[in-house]
């Protein structure tokens, strides 16, 4: 089961996400703190809370849009939330799946605060609401990383068959 | 079937006759470009290697090219640093475009690759960046990148599971009017398309006005394609390119001019008549919120900047030399000047645009991208407003989410620093 803990709109840009003043910082280990910086309660709740729940927020069109900035991936990822959107920009998608953030593109997705999901492959179910939405398979050249385990050991992969290692 | 420029990029680099869109590849990269966040790409490129046991090194180190613009000089000891542990690596890996923090070859990654001949048209750019899109001015597919993709990128020569994108065909025909400028041909597309109305996609720009256009105004346009979600925005390669290459680029070997077929395939035409265009400003808090200059002339403002990798060329400069020149910025507002690269803040010395700025009242500052992102100088107060000839004006971008940042041309950057509010040239005494 997973909780919804934070509802957003559209266009929520990497600014918002992990805001320019903290790209010095780029660790994956240290980024998570500095995750909605500007979005005060939403910091503070990632920071303090600790939950063996899947805490996933919810997002409109074009989710993470503007710069090419792995910490915005990588903070949400530290946090291991689930990011349940209507769609992703481009870059921060690659970006999520290469770390194994786990991104769903759900279209209609309609999910208030403190709803609880359950997300499959295919669906999202909103137990709260007793509705369920059709999620947008990865494309398959995505899905491939994410099997992989993400795009490190990916990349390791085919070095490996080029180096002739076994 | 025809097929599109990228198209015809993406078969050259997976030695194909041809491709379809939706296809998944792993094209041979020509140019691999990034700036300080090379440190989170070093460490991921270590990691990757040492899960091998075997050393790290790059596949190819004449074709990284590694540019100091973000934070410049150092704000902090941790990019400092950061700039020192790059410095060993390019030295370790035999790097060889490599600009450091100097005045004869520093500045913008984004207009130092044009500059200094780094892109051809053809060729594959892959920047960890997001406004790498601004070298498909030169006839490239070139796109933004994450650190970690571009570690695997240093170590394989590729890129790895690249989809062949649609392609949205923009034709731009006209005369643009007086004080109407290739930035406000931009903003007008994001808004009339949206900040996503072309994810996943390119823009191919055609028409009379592009083909009347400088390289510098195409790499305006190229520059911002990424603010309506594209993956590149590309212009179809031309004599202008050419002349660029050669007077400006130093490039003296075979230039290819590659061009999209006839018959290619289009997802989406747009048409735009630069001829009716008036000065454009993308308003807070999202670069599609665009208006024409009219619905928010007279908006007070506290912050002026006229720079960047958008708008930092030096015929921006000269606009705003034009506009400045024996006048004086409003008392009350702080106009901030930052130059693409040396090699433009130098002509723009001798040309006397710096010295008619700075009489102005302006502050010009070194290349970089300074306060554009907000990390690095020109952050805003509080309920402050900037208008700049930035790229974004997303919530906090300048350092502050409790500010606002409007976007505009130079021409209006420069006519607005002088009357201290948001100002349409075009309405005479400029």
């Amino acid at each position: 089961m997973a909780k919804v803990i934070y509802k957003f709109d559209d266009d929520i840009s990497t600014d918002i996400i992990y805001p320019g003043r903290y790209m010095a910082t780029v660790l994956p280990t240290e980024t998570p703190q500095f995750a909605f910086d500007d979005i005060k309660e939403l910091n503070k709740l990632l920071n303090s809370e600790k939950t063996n729940e899947t805490r996933v927020i919810v997002a409109g069109k074009n989710f993470g849009c503007g710069s090419s900035r792995e910490q915005a991936a990588s903070c949400l990822k530290g946090h291991n939330l689930t990011i349940v959107a209507k769609d992703f920009a481009r870059i921060f998608l690659q970006n999520s799946i290469n770390l194994g953030l786990r991104t769903v593109i759900c279209p209609d997705i309609e999910a208030e605060v403190d709803d609880d999901l359950e997300i499959t492959d295919d669906k999202v179910i909103n137990k709260t609401q007793g509705k369920e939405f059709a999620v947008v398979p990865l494309p398959k050249a995505r899905q491939a990383i994410v099997d992989a385990g993400g795009l490190i050991p990916y990349t390791q992969k085919i070095l490996k068959q080029r180096m002739g290692i076994e | 079937m025809g097929q599109t420029i990228v198209q015809k990029i993406l078969a050259r680099a997976t030695s194909r006759p041809n491709v379809e869109v939706g296809e998944v590849l792993e094209p041979a990269v020509d140019t691999a470009m990034s700036h300080e966040n090379a440190a989170l790409v070093m460490n991921q490129f270590q990691e990757i290697f040492a899960g091998l046991g075997r050393p790290a090194k790059v596949w190819n180190p004449n074709r990284i090219a590694i540019i100091f613009d973000h934070r410049v000089p150092a704000e902090s000891k941790k990019t400092a640093t950061n700039q020192k542990k790059i410095r060993t690596f390019v030295a370790e890996q035999g790097i060889t475009k490599f600009h450091d923090i100097r005045g004869d070859e520093g500045g913008i990654c984004h207009q130092i690759l044009p500059e200094n001949g780094y892109v051809l048209p053809g060729y594959v750019v892959v920047g960890t960046d997001s406004h790498t899109t601004t070298h498909g001015a030169l006839g490239a597919f070139a796109f933004g990148i994450g650190a970690t993709e571009m570690a695997s990128v240093w170590a394989l020569g590729n890129v790895l599971n690249v989809e062949v994108p649609d392609t949205i065909k923009v034709v731009v025909e006209g005369e643009l009017p007086k004080f109407v400028q290739p930035k406000d041909i931009i903003l007008h597309l994001i808004g009339k398309i949206s900040a996503e109305g072309a994810n996943f996609k390119v823009l191919e720009f055609h028409g009379s006005t592009i083909r009347n256009m400088s390289t510098s105004g195409r790499l305006t346009l190229c520059n911002m394609a990424v603010e309506a979600g594209a993956t590149s925005g590309i212009v179809p390669p031309d004599e202008e390119t050419v002349r660029f290459l050669r007077e400006e680029a130093d490039i003296t070997g075979e230039i290819e001019l590659i061009a999209p077929d006839e018959d290619a395939k289009y997802c989406q035409v747009v048409e735009i008549d630069a001829s009716k265009l008036v000065p454009q400003i993308a308003c807070p808090h999202t670069v599609d919120n665009v208006k024409p200059v009219s619905e928010v002339e007279g908006l007070k403002v506290d912050q002026i900047v006229i720079g960047s990798c958008t708008n930092g060329r030096l015929d921006d400069l000269e606009t705003a030399a034009n506009i400045l020149r024996g006048k004086k910025v409003a008392h009350g507002v702080r106009m901030l000047v930052f130059p693409a690269s040396y090699r433009i803040y130098q002509k723009a010395l001798e040309l006397g645009y710096v010295n008619d700025l700075v009489k102005a009242g302006a502050v010009v500052m070194n290349p970089g991208c300074g306060p554009c992102l907000g990390v690095h100088q020109g952050a805003l107060g509080d309920k402050e407003v900037a208008l700049a000839t930035t790229n974004r004006n997303f919530k906090g971008r300048m350092g502050n989410p409790e500010s606002d940042v409007y976007l505009c041309s130079p021409a209006v950057a420069a006519a607005s620093a002088i009357t201290g509010m948001i100002t349409n040239p075009q309405k005479g005494g400029f």
